[in-house]
């Protein structure tokens, strides 16, 4: 291992900016595309339970009627 | 045992087939993503030319070959989905680009760090980093066209004409270090040669692209079953899906 400390291993051998610069994007933008995926299933099961529901109130109301 | 495997090229059923391949894809992306992190920074050795900055090849070069696989896997998909009309390639192509485009933009981002302080400069307009820039907007243009087009068999086509026309950049890419005068390095890990970088930096790197695929698998196979969830909506088994989850 090539650290001695937390500070070491955060300097980075004075280069910490850009390696973390890099790292912390990374992550960032795995995130985001993560949370933007799932949003996007929940809103969609959403949505597709709501025309579940209504399908099935349109074929109460006509055997009702 | 014979496998009918045409049975998957049937929206419902990858569906299904997806589901249960999703977990165990993201399993293998994270293990993996700590094993390549761990060794990137506990057990790579200090470089002897760049300290402690090439540490960002760990990410860097991963997101580069993904942007380049992701592409030509797009490419191959939209081609399959425009001579076959298969549904299922052409839906896959269309989940593939957000991420292909995310690892694009992670590779032009890690890249200017790195040139900072190793070439004194954040972007240069040469062959290697000009041809990924154009492969963003590729994936940005494949996007907005299928995006920018309501019925969605024909935002297939239109993306398809896109992905396969853009995918002569792909060896543009990577062969731009050979053909021109770069100031990119040239291949980091070639066929022919032996690696020019301490194995476990090497081990490291590769690690750290397996974690990636893994990833990237995972991705496609959930936005996949979005997709097909948003365009089977009028189906019967969509409608059986809801039925049996409200």
């Amino acid at each position: 291992m090539s650290w001695t400390s937390l500070s070491d291993f955060l300097d980075m051998g004075g280069y910490g900016f850009y390696v973390w610069g890099s790292y912390v994007v990374f992550l960032v933008c795995i995130a985001g595309e993560i949370i933007m995926v799932f949003n996007r299933k929940r809103t969609l099961l959403k949505h597709l339970s709501l025309i579940h529901q209504s399908t099935k109130q349109e074929k109460r109301n006509e055997t009702a009627s | 045992m014979a496998i009918n495997w045409f049975k998957y090229s049937s929206p419902a059923s990858f569906y299904f087939l997806a589901g249960k391949m999703i977990p165990f894809f993201s399993i293998a992306a994270v293990a993996l993503c700590v094993a390549g992190l761990y060794i990137g920074f506990f057990v790579a050795p200090t470089d002897f030319q760049q300290g402690e900055a090439y540490r960002i090849i760990f990410i860097h070069v991963p997101a580069a070959w993904m942007s380049m696989f992701l592409y030509v896997i797009m490419a191959v998909w939209s081609g399959i989905g425009l001579a076959f009309n298969t549904r299922l390639s052409s839906m896959v192509a269309t989940a593939i680009a957000p991420t292909g485009a995310m690892f694009t933009f992670l590779a032009l981002w890690t890249g200017a760090l790195w040139g900072k302080p190793m070439w004194g400069t954040w972007w240069v307009w040469d062959a290697r980093l000009t041809s990924e820039l154009i492969l963003l907007f590729l994936y940005i243009g494949f996007m907005s066209l299928q995006a920018a087009i309501d019925d969605p068999r024909r935002a297939d086509r239109a993306g398809a004409m896109i992905a396969l026309v853009g995918v002569v950049n792909v060896p543009i890419i990577y062969f731009s270090v050979k053909w021109w005068n770069t100031l990119h390095q040239g291949a980091s890990v070639s066929l022919t040669q032996s690696p020019k970088m301490a194995t476990t930096m090497l081990t490291g790197m590769l690690i750290m692209s397996l974690a990636c695929w893994m990833y990237a698998i995972a991705m496609v196979l959930i936005r996949t079953r979005a997709i097909i969830l948003e365009r089977e909506r009028h189906t019967a088994w969509v409608g059986e899906l809801q039925g049996a989850a409200g």
